[in-house]
């Protein structure tokens, strides 16, 4: 009998304690977060920006046509979720997508939202609205696309030149927001009005960012949070030390380093850290057109002469990872697997093996231990590019080149590439979606704005357009990595490693997800919840 | 004493015009301009879409055309906008500008009420171990930049209490305002308070050695009395002087209190302005810097008439 009735008081304890976990895990309305933004924005327009300081505070006001499930760490073809589109179907040619829309979606100013919204944002996205975009840097990603029409209120068809796979994702990301028709490119930089679970309160140029909750949102019981507040601390230490002092619920995403992270575990071990790659590789970049370097071998050369690991170890404390251009796995969707990325030039373990080859090229070209190479490495003068620059300095000393390093303010540094002005660079380049279209067509293709070495090689250019069209992902994926091979034997933009860095929430900071393959897509917020 | 002022004020004009004109000079030369950091920003250059934002701008007249644009624009009332936020620059510089006044006044308020009356202990004990202590205080207050005493100032917060003295919302009381300011005021004004001890110091020890002290002290006054009422009014010339110029140097430490505070005073939004090469408001805030650091000069000049009835202003 006592027994029994130890084990019925047993049972009720463990049920009453298993109701209050369920209990206190249940999202809550209410509460601001807080986090700290590591500088001012340029503008508040997500479609006219390319930075995380945009697409982070600001990717809340909107929704797309499509999202990356914003619970789901990776993104990929398969966690693409609705957003205003409620459903979506391709034509039997795979060259039109027809989206069926959301009824009864207003814009934060109260007007309601039609198809009419979406085909005007493609048109200032394919450049063809009088209501022009001041800065369009996404123009390459729709060059595909034929026409955006609006069949009737809510349906909208896009049409293709040729089927394209990659567009879903595309429209998927932070930056593919929908804007009003009714709005100015102007204002929608200065006060932006979306269809999203956020409103825009202000925006004040060193010093804060505000938005509130839209009671209106379409997604009922959404957001949770009644507003988030971001302080713009320009200043690392300063926001790391107000972080730990809890003055923040959120440190800026992908903005704490590796060894700011230790300072963060050591000071606050109740706060919870990730590090993930932030889908932003150091690259060298090299002037194909300026001797020496119009000469292949000296290229190679300067390719075997990386030590990645090196580089790694240094500037990440063995955190970062290495691959080719596209990300690698496991985070990676569409990276080599590491057996295949041994046998490219530079990336064999073997460092020593690789500079004896590199010295060798050098020697065949009339470069040795007396008759040394001198360069000039230009970068931008910010730190990680800078740090970067040096180490390729001191690695380009085994391999008879002496490098100068050549620091060049941000203002001027696009200007510079643009021009061609520089002989050797260390550069960053940021990919917004792990997707093959996005960073080919963006960073190789020919004549692309963004393709700063403007390597330019049409064999390859006619694979990137075979690999965009192919629907069957194992075969794409085939492709995708004899091009990024074929890339890293051009030595187009030497790829050294691609950056990982963390980020930090307070426990009570719950159903925040940080997504792994790309540091762009993962800030609606919506479904975010303070847990105090 | 009329064509004194006459004459002083016609100088200042002058100074105001050599400065707008350097000023804006200087931003020109500066290599990159607007449009390259609003494109830096998006990760390319579209030459044609660049063209179509100089053009927007006014970037692609003259300089003298801009140059007459924007004294012009100044003489009528009108700033201009800002080429990044897009908003007025007065709407930009307006709402900062007390935070930095109010900033700057507690620092050279607390400079003042701490370097002079130490100076004047340190004069007074002079050699004694009081005048030593003070002396190695304000040599490390003139060899510690402020950006790492902020630093430190923050840590040992963070440390000791748990919380950071930096600005995240605007205060809402005159209490919080003095709270929040005290700390950053205090890291700002360490220097300046130690250059105007050492200053003090040395010129009350200058005027405690003259005949007219010695005969104070004849004549039976109170040290105190000789000390404050004799001694120091003397001796403040120079550092009234030195505290007119300090009022002009502030500017640079604050640019680095305020970011290391995180204050959204003047004094950084200038910096982010050279760095953003926004010309409205870096020209706009250097003049308006300017005509302070100019009239706060012409103010000490008068004072000296104040402190010292011997001096007299006339052609």
């Amino acid at each position: 009998m006592r027994s029994g009735l130890r084990l019925f008081a047993a049972t009720c304890a463990l049920a009453t304690g298993l109701t209050a976990a369920v209990h206190a895990q249940e999202p809550r309305q209410g509460g601001i977060l807080r986090i700290y933004h590591r500088d001012t924005p340029p503008s508040a327009s997500v479609l006219e920006e390319t930075t995380i300081s945009t697409v982070v505070p600001f990717m809340g006001l909107f929704n797309n046509l499509v999202l990356f499930d914003q619970k789901t760490e990776q993104n990929s073809a398969q966690s693409i979720v609705p957003d205003l589109a409620t459903s979506w179907a391709w034509n039997a040619d795979e060259t039109a997508l027809t989206f069926k829309l959301r009824d009864g979606v207003k814009w934060h100013d109260g007007k309601p939202f039609t198809a009419k919204d979406v085909a005007c944002t493609w048109d200032q996205l394919r450049g063809k609205s009088a209501n022009s975009l001041r800065k369009n840097p996404r123009e390459p990603w729709y060059q595909n696309v034929a026409e955006v029409t609006a069949t009737s209120d809510n349906e909208v068809v896009f049409k293709l030149n040729r089927p394209q796979p990659s567009l879903l994702p595309m429209l998927a990301s932070g930056f593919s927001a929908v804007y009003p028709c009714h709005v100015s490119t102007r204002d929608m930089r200065l006060h932006p009005i979306g269809t999203g679970p956020f409103k825009f309160v202000e925006f004040k140029a060193n010093e804060s960012i505000k938005l509130t909750r839209n009671t209106e949102y379409w997604r009922k019981g959404r957001p949770y949070l009644d507003g988030i507040e971001y302080t713009v601390i320009p200043n690392r230490s300063t926001a790391i030390l107000a972080f730990i002092a809890g003055k923040f619920d959120m440190t800026f995403p992908t903005e704490v380093t590796i060894p700011l992270l230790k300072d963060i575990q050591t000071q606050a071990p109740q706060a919870i850290c990730k590090t993930v790659p932030i889908g932003v590789s150091t690259n060298l970049i090299v002037n194909r057109e300026m001797p020496p370097f119009n000469n292949a071998d000296i290229r190679l050369a300067m390719a075997l002469s990386i030590d990645r690991k090196q580089f790694i170890d240094i500037l990440s404390e063995g955190k970062s990872d290495i691959g080719a251009h596209m990300l690698p796995p496991p985070e990676g969707i569409w990276g080599m697997p590491a057996e295949r990325l041994r046998t490219l030039p530079g990336y064999d373990p073997d460092v020593e093996k690789s500079r004896a080859q590199a010295r060798a090229l050098m020697e065949k070209n009339g470069y040795n231990a007396t008759n040394r190479l001198k360069i000039k490495v230009s970068t931008r003068n910010i730190a990680q590019y800078r740090d970067a620059g040096v180490i390729l300095i001191d690695h380009l000393k085994h391999i008879y080149i002496d490098g100068e390093l050549d620091p060049v303010e941000s203002a001027n540094w696009d200007g510079k590439v643009a021009r061609k002005d520089y002989s050797v660079g260390m550069n960053l380049t940021g990919t917004a979606v792990d997707d093959p279209d996005v960073a080919f067509f963006e960073n190789y293709a020919c004549g692309s704005q963004r393709n700063y070495t403007q390597y330019c090689n049409r064999d390859l250019q006619a694979m990137f357009d075979k690999q965009s069209v192919e629907i069957d992902t194992a075969k794409r994926r085939q492709m995708v990595w004899d091009i990024d091979s074929r890339l890293q034997q051009d030595i187009a933009r030497p790829i050294i490693y691609h950056g990982r860095s963390a980020t930090c929430w307070q426990p009570y900071v719950k159903d925040f997800t940080l997504m792994v393959n790309s540091s762009y897509n993962g800030y609606r917020f919506e479904d975010v919840w303070l847990n105090k | 004493v009329g064509a004194y002022l006459v004459r002083r004020l016609g100088l200042m004009l002058l100074t105001l015009f050599g400065i707008s004109v350097i000023i804006f000079v200087l931003l020109r030369l500066v290599p990159g301009n607007i449009v390259d950091i609003l494109f830096d920003s998006a990760g390319m250059v579209d030459p044609k879409e660049k063209l179509k934002i100089m053009q927007d701008l006014g970037l692609d007249k003259s300089i003298p055309e801009q140059y007459f644009d924007w004294i012009g624009g100044l003489l009528r009332g009108d700033l201009g906008y800002s080429y990044v936020s897009e908003k007025s620059t007065l709407s930009e510089i307006l709402p900062r500008l007390p935070i930095t006044a109010k900033l700057a006044g507690m620092a050279l308020s607390f400079a003042v009420i701490i370097g002079v009356p130490l100076g004047v202990i340190s004069a007074v004990k002079q050699n004694t171990w009081l005048d030593y202590v003070l002396r190695v205080v304000s040599l490390s207050g003139l060899s510690m930049p402020s950006f790492w005493l902020g630093l430190l100032i923050l840590m040992a917060f963070v440390a000791s209490f748990g919380t950071l003295p930096i600005y995240t919302d605007p205060p809402k009381t005159l209490l919080d305002e003095l709270l929040l300011f005290a700390v950053p005021a205090a890291a700002v004004g360490f220097r300046s308070s130690a250059l105007i001890m050492r200053l003090t110091r040395s010129s009350m020890l200058e005027v405690l050695r003259q005949d007219f002290i010695r005969t104070a002290r004849a004549k039976g006054a109170s040290p105190a009395a000789v000390n404050f009422n004799h001694a120091l009014r003397n001796a403040m010339l120079p550092v009234v002087t030195v505290i007119g110029i300090e009022a002009a140097f502030l500017i640079g430490g604050l640019i680095v209190t305020e970011t290391v505070f995180n204050i959204p005073g003047v004094a950084r939004f200038l910096v982010e302005a050279i760095r953003w090469r926004d010309y409205p408001i870096v020209q706009n805030l250097v003049m308006f810097i300017a005509v302070v650091v100019v009239s706060v000069n012409f103010l000490v000049d008068m004072l000296y008439a104040v402190l010292d009835p011997r001096i007299k202003y006339s052609d």
